[in-house]
């Protein structure tokens, strides 16, 4: 038989900690839905969704049942929609984002992503149109999220896509105004996007990929907080590095064998496990608490970004063995309303947008879930955007930015989105002008890092 | 098709007596039965084959939730493939 211990152990990861698979994501390409006639390209695009993830939900949710695994989420992430926007450059793309909402519906996911754009380089037919009708998009709509790639390492900055994303930002808040600005909250700015990532808002399925695979995204703070919390207070950083790889494991295998189920049923290709530390602004669900743990007073102060090092390096070294097709974002997410630790720690004030800048060079992701001033200029949300975007372009790495300007509110008031989302404070912003810059436009050359042939 | 029942709570009198009787109920056959108490906490742990249970396997999970929350303990039932996946290499 079993260990005993083993097996408490991962009941009580499950009951006690939050242990959970995030999401399971099915990737649907769209590419042989491309059609002249836009209307037809719909007809295709919901045909081709529904009948793909007609059974997603209920697999999923059988397979929670059978193996006692909470998963939370059922999503799909399907091809970016800017390159069926190619074929019919006069259409409107917000026809793609209700049917998109409309598939969504039906099979029962709760978010769909993919209303995306990769610019990195440069514009091609559609991608304009489609960036500027993304707030619309997002207001009109229930479940679908929109990303936009305006960066990579191999390609540099294009700034002429940074100067457009700063107002459509904004403008997409300001839409959704009345409803806590959430459709900045479904838009993610990207630098080194990665295709196959099964997390919202950001998932897209890449062009590379086949053309449908389940992609399964992991969590767990809980768990690895737990664990750490039996550590004595003396014990050295390099047995904190040792213990979270271990736990890194146990929760990736799980999200191993739910995926390669899921798969198996639905009869598709598995795609990727991301081992992901993806928190929750549930009690016992967050990163930051995980960074307190290893010995911090408070998320935020300095200590905190070597800590967060430790940890999304331990856990990728951890999941790595744990699975076959590691892929997507894999690492610690450092998302501000959806951590409750992240929270305590914005409204005390001991972490800020400074802070967070430096802990997205060794994160897995960048400023994610931030409630900004209501007023902060496009500008200054582009030259954010352009920050990141270096970061990620120079350490090889996704970064991205998610901030939602809180239309209307100032600081010490704050945007409450309910759910997985959470809620979070106004965090403040450096107002310093960097409209010159910005509206220079034109592209940051690669660097140098990315000659590597 | 093999699966772990996880029985946790306060020590009370009859809990084996009743999540075996529930299983046999639903042709649910026990193979091992392994229990302790660790600081006054009852754990049992039993592992069960589900090949020939009477019931869907969600009903076979609710029945055993339920009776979990009647008596106040934790009952669980998960795939063996679960701990297997989890807990070796």
């Amino acid at each position: 038989m079993l260990n005993t211990n083993d097996i408490l152990e991962t009941i009580r990861m499950i009951t006690d900690e939050n242990l959970d698979v995030r999401t399971v994501t099915m990737g649907i390409s769209l590419l042989d839905c491309a059609d002249p006639d836009a209307r037809k390209a719909c007809e295709k695009i919901y045909r081709k969704i529904t009948t793909r993830a007609s059974r997603l939900v209920e697999v999923v949710d059988s397979i929670s049942t059978n193996y006692g695994v909470p998963i939370v989420n059922k999503r799909i992430s399907v091809t970016p929609i800017a390159l069926l926007l190619a074929a019919c450059p006069d259409a409107d793309p917000v026809w793609f984002a209700k049917t998109l909402d409309a598939a969504a519906k039906q099979v029962g996911v709760n978010f769909i992503g993919g209303y995306s754009a990769l610019v990195q380089k440069g514009f091609s037919a559609g991608d304009r149109a489609l960036i500027e009708s993304i707030p619309e998009a997002l207001a009109c709509t229930d479940f679908v999220c929109s990303s936009v790639n305006i960066g990579s390492t191999k390609a540099g900055i294009n700034m002429d896509a940074v100067k457009m994303m700063g107002p459509v930002v904004r403008r997409a808040a300001e839409l959704t105004a009345d409803n806590n600005c959430l459709g900045a909250a479904k838009l993610v700015v990207f630098c080194n996007a990665v295709e196959d990532n099964p997390f919202m808002a950001g998932a897209f399925h890449g062009p590379g990929e086949a053309d449908c695979c389940v992609h399964v995204g992991v969590s767990g703070p809980g768990a690895v907080r737990a664990a750490l919390a039996k550590l004595p207070k003396d014990a050295p950083l390099q047995d904190v590095a040792e213990l979270v790889k271990r736990i890194a494991f146990k929760i990736t295998r799980m999200g191993q064998m739910v995926g390669e189920l899921a798969a198996r049923e639905l009869n598709v290709p598995f795609g990727i496990v991301d081992l992901s530390l993806a928190p929750t602004p549930a009690i016992g669900d967050s990163v930051a608490r995980v960074l307190e743990e290893m010995g911090l007073d408070h998320c935020g102060g300095f200590g905190t970004t070597a800590a967060l090092a430790l940890l999304n390096d331990a856990v990728k070294k951890g999941g790595v063995m744990a699975s076959g097709s590691v892929g997507g974002l894999s690492g610690a997410f450092i998302p501000v309303s959806e951590d409750e630790g992240m929270i305590e720690a914005a409204e005390l004030g001991t972490l800020t947008l400074n802070k967070l800048e430096a802990m997205t060079a060794v994160c897995s992701v960048g400023l994610d879930m931030i409630v900004i001033p209501g007023d902060t200029s496009p500008e200054i949300i582009s030259a954010m955007i352009a920050d990141e975007a270096a970061i990620g372009m120079v350490n090889s790495k996704t970064t991205a930015v998610r901030v939602i300007p809180a239309i209307g509110k100032k600081m010490g008031e704050r945007l409450d989105f309910g759910g997985l989302l959470g809620y979070g404070p106004v965090m403040p912003v450096n107002t310093t002008s960097p409209a010159v810059f910005v509206n220079r436009g034109g592209r940051i050359p690669a660097p140098m890092q990315s000659l590597k042939n | 098709m093999k699966a772990v029942i996880t029985v946790l709570g306060k020590d009370q009198i009859g809990i084996l007596a009743r999540v075996s009787g529930l299983c046999a109920e639903m042709g649910v056959n026990v193979e091992e039965v392994t229990q302790n108490i660790l600081g006054g906490t009852f754990a049992m742990i039993m592992l069960v084959d589900v090949s020939k249970c009477t019931v869907e396997y969600p009903q076979l999970v609710k029945r055993l939730e339920e009776s979990g929350r009647e008596h106040g303990m934790d009952i669980h039932i998960t795939r063996q493939e679960l701990f297997e996946a989890m807990h070796r290499i």
